[in-house]
């Protein structure tokens, strides 16, 4: 499909610490995710999962090491680190509700100096069909699972190297849930598109990733490949509902 | 008490005329309302300024009208960017309080400095719609044309040409241009507009940019109804154009422009025209004053987004 637009690259977090006033959210994570890999961290509701994310946009206070491919891209700001190839899907979508569905994906490509924008977005209507559909229709006025679609095509958008997901499926019912993560899995397959995702689904996470954390109260208490993980009792019992 | 309906055609075209004024600074309120939700208090005064550029390039300078004009126009936005740079950027844009504060102290500033330099005297600025052109066919009078038996000012067309032509230019820059999606994207959630690669505070800066571009226009048309510019001009001007910001929805640009024709024509008819009606004379120009904040009160306790506002519904 479109193997040529993505470069490979991996993300190295080392000694990750973050806080929102003088609250300390994360404590020291190391974490990698390998180039056109998919890691997944999985935690319970204020772990630090979505935190985790936004440390490594620089969207709060942090201190330690974030490496994209070579690149120290740790006091880079938010907007030079999409430039640098950093796709954010944050929770809730992050959606603009007033711009149109195509006026959404338009803006994904901000960045972009090329010429190829437009056949970008038919690429990705085509994949999505039902954005296509609500081309002109405001991006508020989706269900969830548009929504979902849109926020996630938007940032594709930008032709990232590494893409981050915030929980994904928060909000959104089982079918839709599992037809976007077999779309995540597709886009990885397809393009070796590098991947970060924080779940609380483990199931459909740990069956797309390679690789996974186990974050509690800021920390990573656990690590290992997908299989590893969901073997483990542990994991098995606080996450999987064994 | 006698309907005297053969002056409210007058009346009518002056509402509109005054309101197509009002719309347009309401314009310079909304667009910065829509990405900061945050009430730009000096937009009157930074409006006051571009008229006196005009004043200075035109009538001390000699510069031709409408250039005056496009300068002024291109100054103020500079002006405006150098003030979200300077003044506003370095705060919390979360933290509405310090912002509202330093553009109120901006409106004071920039008021007493005019006063400093071309003092409280009203100062004549030529009409840009004064007589109709030499090229028109006379139609009645070289000011007016004659329309249901009352006249329609040459400044009225003016000013509703004006208006529709620097909304229609708004529009495209807004709709057709890179730097108008990012605008509408910041205005719409500041956070995702970062993460496509927004530079958050230089849009910011655009749209102070034509916001106060708007001000110095809306300032140059409705100079010639005060008799000219002085410091004081956009005092109460900005008080009805907040009225129809109020009345259209603080963060809708039709609303706005829509809402100041509104609140002109309710000034005009209701308030002027009634009172000649009802008490045979003019003198109810503290009543439209007082009707403007009555409209403010009234779009406040009954329908805070106003009429085409988006009604912020808190989600959990």
């Amino acid at each position: 499909m479109v193997d040529d637009v993505f470069d490979e690259v991996g993300l190295k977090v080392e000694n990750l610490h973050a806080s929102y006033g003088a609250v300390e959210v994360l404590r020291g994570l190391d974490f990698e995710v390998a180039a056109k890999g998919v890691s997944v961290i999985l935690g319970a509701n204020g772990a630090g999962k979505t935190t985790t994310l936004r440390a490594i946009c620089n969207m709060c206070n942090t201190s330690g090491t974030v490496t994209l491919g070579d690149d120290d891209i740790t006091r880079t700001g938010t907007a030079e680190i999409v430039r640098k190839g950093v796709a954010h899907v944050p929770q809730g979508r992050g959606t603009f509700p007033e711009l149109s569905v195509l006026d959404n994906l338009m803006i994904g490509a901000y960045t972009r100096k090329d010429k190829e924008v437009k056949d970008d977005v038919d690429r990705w209507f085509e994949i999505f069909p039902r954005l296509s559909e609500r081309s002109d229709q405001l991006a508020g006025s989706l269900s969830g699972g548009e929504q979902q679609m849109l926020a996630v095509a938007r940032a594709l958008m930008c032709r990232p190297r590494l893409l981050l997901l915030d929980e994904p499926s928060l909000g959104l019912a089982p079918l839709i849930i599992e037809d976007l993560f077999e779309r995540f899995t597709t886009l990885n397959k397809e393009t070796g598109l590098t991947m970060l995702v924080v779940e609380q689904n483990a199931n459909l996470a740990l069956e797309m990733a390679d690789y996974g954390y186990v974050i509690e109260s800021g920390e990573i208490t656990l690590s290992g490949s997908a299989d590893q993980l969901k073997n483990d009792p542990a994991v098995q019992e606080a996450y999987l509902g064994a | 008490m006698t309907w005297n309906f053969d002056i409210l055609p007058d009346f009518i075209f002056n509402g509109l005329s005054l309101g197509a004024i009002y719309g347009t600074v309401a314009l310079a309120l909304v667009l910065i309302f829509k990405a900061t939700t945050l009430i730009n208090f000096a937009t009157g005064e930074l409006a006051m300024l571009g008229a006196f550029l005009v004043y200075v390039l035109h009538m001390e300078q000699g510069l031709w009208l409408w250039l005056s004009m496009a300068l002024a126009m291109a100054l103020s936005a500079g002006l405006g960017v150098l003030i979200e740079r300077t003044l506003t950027r370095p705060f919390d844009p979360e933290d509405h309080l310090p912002v509202v504060l330093i553009t109120l102290g901006l409106f004071l500033i920039i008021n007493a400095v005019a006063g400093d330099i071309w003092n409280y005297q009203v100062r004549i600025l030529t009409n840009p719609f004064g007589k109709f052109p030499d090229w028109v066919p006379s139609v009645g009078g070289d000011r007016f044309v004659e329309v249901f038996g009352s006249r329609l000012k040459y400044q009225s067309i003016g000013i509703w040409l004006t208006l529709a032509f620097a909304l229609f230019a708004l529009g495209l820059i807004l709709n057709k241009t890179k730097a108008g999606l990012a605008f509408r994207a910041v205005s719409s959630n500041v956070e995702s507009a970062r993460l496509v690669g927004v530079h958050t505070g230089r849009t910011l800066g655009f749209g102070w940019a034509i916001a106060s571009a708007f001000g110095t226009l809306g300032a140059v048309l409705v100079a010639p109804q005060l008799g000219g510019v002085n410091p004081n001009m956009m005092a109460t001007i900005l008080i009805y154009a907040l009225a129809g910001a109020a009345l259209g929805g603080l963060d809708s640009l039709g609303g706005a422009v829509l809402g100041g024709i509104l609140v002109g024509l309710i000034q005009a008819v209701l308030v002027t025209w009634g009172g000649v009606v009802v008490f045979g004379q003019l003198y109810m120009s503290i009543l439209q004053l007082a009707a403007a904040f009555l409209i403010i009160l009234i779009v406040l306790l009954f329908r805070p987004s106003g009429l085409f506002g988006t009604r912020r519904v808190e989600r959990v």
